[in-house]
């Protein structure tokens, strides 16, 4: 920030200085090129992002079945998501859980291993890449799961811990309230190296290596002194942008109970604010309650956001 | 002529002397330094690491790695059983006789649709070659603009929109972006389904992050050459840039290639290829094997890809050549 400052003051005074939006447009002017830059990007995005997103805000305020035309029905919507809907509290509760668990979690783990796999020489790097990001490429990465948490003796977690006399009965897994919240964090991580990871080892390339050098000269004895004292700063952008993702993601955990314990979930022990919004949005056809449901969950991800960047730009930049 | 004996050099002087020995013999152990912390590079070691802890780093990430490689490694296993292994239970996690039958079987029923199979192909590949391009280009120009010209106005509110929309999850959007694309007559073309995914935020401010690390003195350097905003960014900051591109190329492409067409696009000519390797697999049980064949050969292209962005970055030069 300060650099910018100085540049700033330094570049001769503009000279059109008469008012201010005089000199915004001058800026302007000056800086056309960045604009058509821009241009194509934004075009696209406001048609196909924006403008969607900013019509479908007042559906929160409707009853809209997508049959009939919608219909005002003013805050009624949210009136009822917090006073009347006991599901949609006991959804907040678990996405609550879920975002806390998960998400530092995940967002941790991602950030170790991407760093643990820098260390290696190149051809490793790449292979392991590949092998922690497997599974976000497999499409059927949930169906092996189903496998081991089955709920019958046959199921491989029941089947090892049934041998080794752990346990005298097949656990239900994923129809028992008491199991279906932890297995479904575990697979959670275990999907979550995804695209943070991957940004993460983009970012931890971006280091310049004379960084290191320079360190090994002024004297850093290991691994982890060199973590904190060079790479971690020097890689504040890749966290910043982890981090947003790691908050989407885990507020909008749903699909993987959705998978393995079926919507609802039994006794709706791992149903988020995300599954509560697919159940009206593409089952029940209330797209007005879904909208409303969606846009709590849009304000408390952005509150989050804004605690997390102010936090992080502490010890960043 | 005599000798210069040390008594001849004054006090003073000597100490002067010394202290520059010193200065020098410092100077000389640390290029020392340097020149080991080389010649560790050179043999592939990083520099503030030792043996041992690569060694345990490298059994840790085994172990994990098994783990995350598993469903891969699964579905693979049952695309080549045959039927008779397929539905052993509990299912074996080996194959006793592979067999490339289920393969065959998946491009025998490919091979008999109405419409030829390889125009599923052609709408794929076309498709993501498309949104690949497309995207690559519209979002580098886009970010180096976000990252690295900070004095336009509206570059603050321009970064905090694209923040903003990462966060936005809708059910109910698809509807107005539904009405917004059949106003503009889109519907059932190819637009339909290339255009919607060209702009997204994620890739946008993935290279946003990344750009804004480069050191502001290449570019000042670059303008003052005479470069114009769109030649610093192509010529200087992008070549800069091989790891984060390697990673958008990734995250696009995986997207790309699945893009299904859904309620945009109802021609049958147009649909892609997994909409039609899903259509296949929706025969149930008793196209148990087709389905794990179908997803392996779905899976193979976005790991190509993966494999080759991966394995062609390099350390970047990034800020490199610049001494301040």
């Amino acid at each position: 920030m300060a650099k910018e400052k100085t540049t700033e003051q330094k570049k001769p005074k503009p000279i059109n200085t008469e008012s201010k939006t005089a000199y915004t447009l001058h800026l302007m002017k000056m800086n056309q090129a960045c604009y058509w830059m821009m241009l194509p990007f934004f075009l696209l995005f406001t048609i196909f992002t924006v403008v969607p997103v900013v019509m479908s805000l007042p559906l929160g305020l409707t009853s809209f079945n997508l049959v009939q035309f919608p219909r005002y029905i003013g805050l009624q919507n949210f009136y009822s998501l917090f006073v009347n809907d006991d599901v949609f509290l006991i959804a907040i509760k678990n996405t609550l859980i879920f975002a806390v668990f998960t998400g530092p979690f995940s967002y941790v783990l991602s950030f170790l291993l991407a760093w643990l796999i820098n260390e290696m020489n190149p051809f490793l790097k790449v292979f392991f890449t590949f092998v922690f990001y497997a599974p976000s490429m497999t499409p059927s990465a949930f169906v092996i799961w189903q496998l081991v948490f089955s709920g019958d003796s046959y199921g491989y977690l029941n089947s090892v811990l049934l041998d080794l006399g752990i346990i005298n009965s097949a656990k239900q897994w994923l129809t028992d309230v008491t199991y279906m919240m932890v297995v479904v964090i575990i697979v959670q991580l275990w999907m979550s190296m995804g695209a943070g990871f991957l940004a993460l080892r983009a970012g931890f390339q971006g280091i310049d290596t004379a960084l290191y050098e320079a360190g090994a000269i002024e004297g850093i004895q290991n691994r982890f002194q060199e973590l904190f004292t060079i790479t971690i700063p020097a890689m504040g952008p890749s966290l910043l942008f982890a981090a947003v993702l790691a908050i989407s993601g885990a507020f909008t955990v749903g699909s993987v109970g959705q998978a393995l314990c079926g919507l609802p979930s039994t006794g709706y022990a791992v149903h988020t604010i995300m599954n509560h919004a697919n159940d009206y949005g593409s089952i029940r056809y209330e797209m007005g309650y879904a909208s409303a449901i969606c846009f709590v969950l849009f304000a408390v991800m952005l509150i989050c956001n804004q605690v997390i960047r102010s936090v992080l730009s502490k010890y960043t930049d | 002529m005599a000798e210069i004996t040390k008594e001849m050099i004054p006090e003073s002087l000597e100490a002067a002397n010394a202290k520059a020995l010193k200065k020098l013999k410092k100077r000389q152990k640390k290029r020392g330094d340097i020149e080991k912390a080389r010649v560790k590079k050179s043999k592939g070691k990083h520099i503030n690491g030792s043996l041992g802890g690569d060694i345990a780093i490298f059994i840790l990430l085994c172990l994990l790695g098994i783990f995350m490689v598993f469903p891969l490694y699964y579905s693979i296993v049952q695309s080549l059983k045959p039927i008779s292994e397929l539905f052993v239970f509990p299912p074996k996690l080996y194959v006793q006789q592979p067999t490339g039958e289920n393969f065959s079987n998946l491009f025998k029923v490919a091979g008999n649709l109405w419409v030829p199979f390889s125009r599923y192909v052609f709408n794929s590949v076309f498709i993501t070659i498309a949104i690949t391009i497309m995207h690559v280009f519209v979002v580098c120009c886009c970010a180096y603009v976000l990252a690295k010209c900070p004095k336009i106005p509206g570059y603050r509110f321009a970064n905090q929109l694209i923040v903003t929309s990462m966060l936005f999850t809708s059910t109910a959007t698809w509807i107005m972006q539904f009405v917004i694309m059949a106003k503009m007559g889109m519907i059932n073309t190819y637009w339909a389904m290339i255009l919607p995914n060209v702009a997204t935020s994620m890739g946008l401010y993935l290279m946003r992050q990344n750009m804004s690390t480069i050191n502001d003195a290449i570019i000042d350097a670059a303008r003052v050459d005479g470069a114009g905003a769109f030649r610093t960014c192509w010529q200087v900051v992008i070549p800069n840039q091989k790891p984060a591109i390697a990673t958008l190329i990734i995250f696009v492409f995986q997207g790309a290639w699945n893009v299904q067409g859904g309620a945009l696009v109802y021609k049958e000519s147009l649909k892609t290829l997994p909409t039609i390797m899903s259509q296949i697999a929706a025969s149930g049980i008793a196209r148990q094997g087709i389905i794990y064949a179908s997803a392996v050969v779905l899976m193979i292209p976005p790991l190509v890809i993966f494999l080759i962005a991966q394995s062609n970055v390099m350390e970047t030069m990034a800020n490199s050549g610049m001494k301040d």
